[in-house]
């Protein structure tokens, strides 16, 4: 087994309205800084042990699936590394 | 006859849909959901709140808990179930209902009066009320906002699944009646069959002459048959 760090980013699929998003983006031009745009996402930060990177990443994707992300607004990925154990 | 209505920790409208239910003559009683579904049940609520702290997204946590599989299977077998604004949060979530409730256009929390048109009178939760007729209900919610694939919408309207929207006084439904930028103003759905409801609306808010409009009461008779 060795030790994975799987990074799981959830996003509002394209076209999805966030309004969050634009209120974060309104302060920050209210602060003067100057942007074309703003998305915000969700990050998963989810330590597995695994036989090998693609059972860390199945393992991740199964989790996005049944609760990290809700399909019918958003999209996500998953990027796994090594890590110390 | 007792329908469950089913408690998670943060719920805060459970007692209100119980007196509600009550005022129009059906047995209720609260269920604490770790406690399972009473098997003798006759109809389900999922009622409003913030269960989990609205952790992760509206609904997500109490959608993953065991009783939410009793209820399907029951939901599955005809048994009426209702979900209301965090409740109709926790069907989304759970699939039992199609689309999602997410944060409001406005990006707050929003506690109103708002119009509803009656869009579909033919199932348990409308037969009070006739086609396109105009009711008045409360909402309460910063996750309201119906979003759904427009291809999948195309398919819940021609299904004729879509129960309210929301609509001004006159039943015109606008832009400016829409309070929280609901898809097609869409403010309640059917599940696959027409015993399977949610609604963002407060019907239990709306069911006692003492303290205001009834209107509400029309949708809670849904448990009634």
């Amino acid at each position: 087994m060795t030790a994975y760090t799987a990074t799981v980013t959830v996003r509002l699929k394209r076209g999805v309205l966030d309004p969050e998003a634009e209120t974060t983006q309104r302060q920050l031009e209210r602060l003067g800084f100057d942007l074309a745009d703003l998305r915000s996402a969700d990050q998963f930060e989810i330590d597995v042990d695994a036989s090998d990177a693609d059972a860390a990443a199945e393992r991740a994707d199964e989790m996005a699936e049944r609760l990290l992300a809700n399909p019918t607004i958003h999209d996500y990925e998953i990027d796994v590394t090594e890590r110390d154990a | 006859m007792t329908v469950s209505v089913i408690q998670f920790g943060g719920s805060n409208c459970d007692r209100d849909a119980v007196q509600a239910l009550e005022e129009i003559g059906v047995g209720a009683e609260l269920v604490w959901h770790e406690d399972g579904l009473p098997e003798d049940t006759s109809g389900v609520v999922f009622p409003g709140g913030f269960s989990y702290g609205d952790y992760l997204r509206a609904g997500a946590m109490a959608a993953r808990s065991p009783i939410v599989e009793a209820v399907r299977e029951a939901a599955d077998d005809g048994t009426p179930m209702l979900g209301v604004c965090n409740g109709a949060q926790i069907g989304s979530e759970s699939g039992l209902t199609p689309g999602a409730f997410t944060t409001n256009r406005s990006a707050r929390f929003q506690c109103e009066h708002v119009h509803l048109r009656v869009e579909n009178a033919d199932t348990p939760w409308t037969a009070a009320y006739d086609e396109g007729e105009v009711i008045e209900l409360p909402i309460a919610h910063g996750e309201g906002r119906f979003e759904v694939a427009d291809e999948r919408l195309a398919e819940l309207e021609d299904a004729d699944r879509i129960l309210f929207r929301y609509c001004d006084e006159d039943g015109e439904v606008t832009e400016d009646a829409n309070p929280n930028g609901s898809k097609h103003n869409v403010a309640g759905v059917l599940g696959e069959r027409d015993s399977v409801a949610v609604l963002m609306p407060h019907p239990e808010r709306a069911a006692f002459s003492d303290i205001g409009p009834t209107d509400g009461q029309g949708v809670l008779q849904g448990f009634s048959e």
